[in-house]
């Protein structure tokens, strides 16, 4: 039956839960663009028939190919857009720079539409005021403690606290520092935020 | 709080209305507009007025406390003040940027036809953002897909695919200024129109649509 690739993209999709992005069917994008190609040229050929053979008979399987080849163009342009949905939100969520193992399931073409979606999104945070702007991106949670238990996971020296004092981050220390001073250094992994 | 700090000749100008607000004001008025924001189905005006006092706000907060004495107890809570401050602007920056990138064919067109005085709902570096935002898309959708197909079927309408805000959801909102006469339509044909009176204080839960008006004129507050 028709669409019956097209149908798949779009499970396929269905199937994968909110966040999570499966690897770039690019064969069954190509089959969808396959058939549609054939429908469309067997059309081409019978509309021909009806103009000069007055096969009349014929204008209900060109209006079911027709039916079938905006389905298919539906169900590719779904599957695309979806994905991209699911890019952006990568974005917001890992930050400008994607892991390895999610970029593998992207797409050329879905790497350039995050790299201009990120560049977008770069230029309009500048934008809004101050000198580097305000990174929306930070800030996801309302905040809820000045302090916080904090953990560190690569060794990076030491660090000063507002009083004067300097704290020595070392690998596995655990300290109890102030939620702001440490928010650069829970983003480049350097400390880790331990939830009691 | 925010008073406390040393904040002598700091005045915030709100547009071509020449108001000065107190710090306290500025806030209140962006956390009203965050609420508004986050609880309407579609996108409301832009308020860049408040985006840019708040941000200058910021910077002169973040200057006070540098100056301050360290390990001043204040100087904690300033900070706590200002996180706060920043996640408010942050949320309502993320929640226009959010629809405008949901609805953005529908956000466009009606740039587009913008009529005499009507303010536009997009400041101009969020039209910016959703201009490349739908360039971006198109031409993706476009090279990937679109010019493999068919030569009739190569274009599709973004306006028609996309879907649209849902206007007829309902909110939950308080009435700031008594409405008199508000025009309630019916949702089905078995019901007919009628009329409500919005008294002062009152709390309602009521179709969006219905009073998308008083959002933007302040009348009501979506809570």
């Amino acid at each position: 039956m028709f669409c019956e690739k097209a149908m798949e993209l779009v499970r396929e999709l269905h199937r994968a839960p909110e966040g999570q992005l499966p690897a770039f069917n690019e064969d069954g994008l190509r089959q969808v663009l396959e058939e549609m190609k054939a429908l469309y040229e067997q059309n081409q050929s019978d509309v021909n028939e009806v103009k000069s053979g007055g096969r009349s008979d014929l204008i209900p399987t060109i209006k079911f190919r027709h039916c079938s080849l905006l389905r298919n163009r539906r169900c590719a342009v779904a599957y695309l857009y979806d994905r991209l949905l699911r890019i952006r939100a990568l974005r917001w969520e890992y930050g400008s720079i994607l892991p390895n193992a999610l970029r593998f399931h992207m797409s050329a073409e879905e790497m350039e539409w995050f790299n201009h979606y990120k560049k977008s999104l770069a230029t309009y945070m500048r934008s809004l005021g101050g000198d580097e702007g305000l990174d929306i991106t930070q800030d996801m949670k309302p905040p809820k403690s000045l302090y916080i238990e904090v953990r560190c996971i690569k060794d990076y020296g030491e660090f000063e606290v507002d009083d004067g004092t300097s704290v020595l981050l070392k690998k596995n220390s655990q300290h109890f520092l102030p939620r702001w001073k440490c928010e650069q250094l829970v983003r480049q992994g350097v400390l880790e935020h331990v939830l009691s | 709080m925010t008073e406390e700090l040393d904040l002598t000749g700091q005045d915030s100008d709100v547009g071509s209305e020449e108001v000065v607000l107190t710090p306290a004001e500025l806030i209140e008025r962006l956390e009203r507009a965050w609420m508004n924001e986050k609880f309407a189905p579609e996108l409301l005006e832009s308020k860049s007025e408040i985006v840019e006092c708040v941000m200058e706000q910021l910077d002169h907060m973040e200057e006070n406390l540098r100056r301050a004495k360290k390990g001043d107890l204040k100087v904690s809570i300033h900070r706590m003040e200002m996180e706060r401050i920043r996640y408010v602007l942050s949320s309502y920056l993320r929640c226009r940027l959010m629809k405008i990138e949901k609805f953005f064919p529908h956000i466009l067109e009606k740039e587009k036809t913008l009529h005499e005085g009507e303010l536009s709902s997009l400041s101009p570096e969020e039209l910016v953002f959703a201009k490349q935002y739908m360039a971006n898309t198109e031409t993706y959708l476009k090279n990937v897909a679109l010019k493999h197909m068919p030569p009739n079927l190569q274009t599709v309408d973004l306006l028609r695919s996309v879907p649209k805000p849902d206007l007829d959801s309902y909110v939950f909102l308080r009435v700031k200024e008594r409405q008199e006469n508000i025009l309630v339509e019916p949702e089905t044909d078995e019901q007919r129109d009628y009329v409500i009176d919005l008294e002062e204080g009152s709390q309602h839960l009521i179709r969006y649509k219905t009073i998308a008006p008083l959002v933007a004129s302040g009348a009501v507050q979506l809570i």
